[in-house]
């Protein structure tokens, strides 16, 4: 058995591992090691041929294979090490046990750890559509590696259940392909994904989008041959009657993402349960000290400039960490979702002789026009702001001052219509 | 003519009536600030759109290049570019930004690659 040393070991080498590295390096850690299981770095950004990234954090338009080359090519020149083919199997906090194509099994003992594992796909089993098991439906994500990375297209005519990004860039990529794709079906009355996507992605091409509607069962022998739809009530319940068949050969599933936290649960990390990823204070740290997360194995984000911001911060601290750099705490405040707010990342805000502002992401429950948004302490105001719209597939963001706080104290975040 | 286009340019998602006929606008609403009135004048009179898609690539351990054009593209040519970027096979090494296909159907813009690829080991 092999065994490395390193400050700062990232597991996952996409958006958030790439620049959690580069970030750590800069920080000053000497040693900063990327474990990454697939062949080639990038993560999922490798398939995301299409354009939309960047436009934050770069303010220009980049695909996803650009974006990625872009960290990947800063990390290298700092000098971050990569190991591809290394799956992380097990860890003990910060000491890691991986499996590697050509060295067998290798230990890797790190100051700190730097979770960045991603999300993969709720499928067809986590929603429970009736019907039989034919050939043919796959999650959004999976066809598109096989369409985009390995040459092998799905079908011929595709429903598409979910209007989330990766369904509707999908709708429009097997349209430029010549496949015909019947609709986009979507149970909530409203589209997850962003306006952006809808416009570019279906209505260019005039695909169908279907609110309030679902799959309500599966038809086919050996492949899919096609599905029933049907209307669904507020309970999200199929309405009797308004089923109707379409005929496809082929059924993609864009129904959401799910943090990968395997790792995480091991080591008995405290988990959100709102967000399906670790709990975190603003420095992206963990429940267990040494270990920092960042990217979509925290929270599902809508845009991966969002993640890159979180995962610099994630990277620098783990550095300050493994440096012996980090400040003593006074404490810590607890961040709550209130009225009509899904989630809060970071769920808490520690105190120490720092007191930098901190950035507060969320989503809204339902879409909404023209908000207040409200951050309290301890149910008294310390911050207002006013949108003209809030949309779960969009996230917020408030900075807040921890400057006087203390120990003990909750801080809430609500959001209210304005008449 | 009256056509609503949906403003793309912040999340907000302004839907913004432009009536005019072909190559006039006459009027605009619904556009909630200045930023949206560029967007839809181009939306009403040329939309145009960046093409991605994959070629065929050879001599590498990867069977597809991803490639975009270097510049947004009317959006009635997206079709035609697709049929030509369907016929093109490039082989490895490739660097990315490299320029596949040259003023692509005369329109004033590249289709170039958007990865690097090295040749096979």
């Amino acid at each position: 058995m092999i065994h490395k040393r390193c400050d700062v070991a990232i597991i996952g080498g996409g958006p958030a591992g790439l620049a959690a590295a580069m970030a750590a390096k800069r920080e000053g850690a000497s040693e900063v090691m990327v474990l990454e299981r697939d062949s080639s770095m990038g993560g999922i950004l490798q398939q995301c041929i299409h354009p939309g990234f960047g436009l934050t954090y770069f303010d220009e338009e980049l695909t996803g294979p650009e974006y990625a080359a872009r960290f990947f090519e800063e990390a290298s020149a700092e000098g971050v090490s990569f190991m591809l083919n290394t799956m992380v199997l097990h860890m003990e906090a910060t000491h890691l046990i991986c499996s590697n194509k050509e060295l067998g099994m290798v230990t890797v003992e790190a100051a700190s750890v730097v979770l960045a594992m991603g999300c993969r796909e709720r499928t067809r089993a986590q929603i429970q559509i009736p019907g039989s098991r034919p050939a043919g439906i796959y999650t959004a994500g999976t066809a598109q590696r096989l369409i985009n990375r390995q040459n092998v297209m799905v079908g011929k005519r595709v429903v598409i259940l979910g209007s989330g990004d990766i369904g509707m860039i999908m709708a429009r990529r097997l349209t430029l392909e010549g496949v015909d794709v019947v609709a986009v079906v979507e149970i909530q009355e409203y589209l997850t994904g962003l306006t952006r996507n809808r416009v570019q992605c279906l209505d260019d091409f005039s695909i169908p989008l279907l609110l309030s509607h679902t799959v309500t069962q599966i038809v086919g022998k050996g492949r899919v041959e096609g599905v029933f739809i049907a209307k669904v009530d507020e309970q999200k319940v199929p309405i009797a009657g308004s089923e109707q068949f379409l005929e496809c050969d082929t059924l993609l599933l864009s129904v959401g993402l799910i943090p990968e936290n395997e790792l995480t649960k091991s080591q008995g990390i405290e988990i959100d349960p709102l967000t399906g990823g670790p709990r975190l204070n603003q420095y992206q740290q963990t429940s267990l000290e040494g270990v920092f997360a960042c990217g979509n194995v925290v929270h599902v984000n809508d845009l991966v400039d969002n993640v890159s911001i979180e995962s610099i911060n994630a990277g620098t601290h783990a550095a300050r960490y493994a440096l012996k750099k980090t400040h003593l705490r006074e404490g810590h405040v607890v961040c709550t979702p209130g009225e009509q707010v899904r989630y809060i990342c970071p769920q808490e805000i520690a105190l120490d002789p720092n007191r930098e502002e901190v950035t507060l992401y969320f989503r809204a429950t339902v879409p909404l026009k023209k908000v207040r948004i409200t951050a309290s302490i301890d149910g008294k105001v310390i911050r207002t702001k006013r949108a003209v719209r809030v949309n779960p597939g969009e996230m917020e963001q408030m900075t807040i001052s921890p400057a006087a706080l203390l120990d003990g104290q909750e801080l809430t975040i609500d959001i209210e219509e304005v008449r | 003519m009256e056509k609503v286009i949906t403003c793309t340019v912040c999340p907000i998602g302004c839907e913004i009536t432009v009536t005019g006929s072909e190559g006039r606008i006459e009027g605009m609403r619904g556009h909630a600030c200045k930023r949206g009135i560029p967007f839809a004048t181009d939306e009403f009179l040329l939309p145009k759109r960046i093409l991605t898609t994959c070629v065929k690539l050879s001599g590498s351990d990867e069977p597809l290049l991803p490639v975009r054009s270097d510049k947004p593209i009317p959006k009635e040519k997206l079709f035609a570019c697709m049929e030509l970027a369907k016929t093109l096979e490039v082989s490895a090494p490739i660097g990315m930004g490299e320029v596949l296909i040259a003023n692509i159907l005369g329109l004033d813009c590249n289709l170039v690659a958007t990865k690097s690829v090295t040749p096979r080991q």
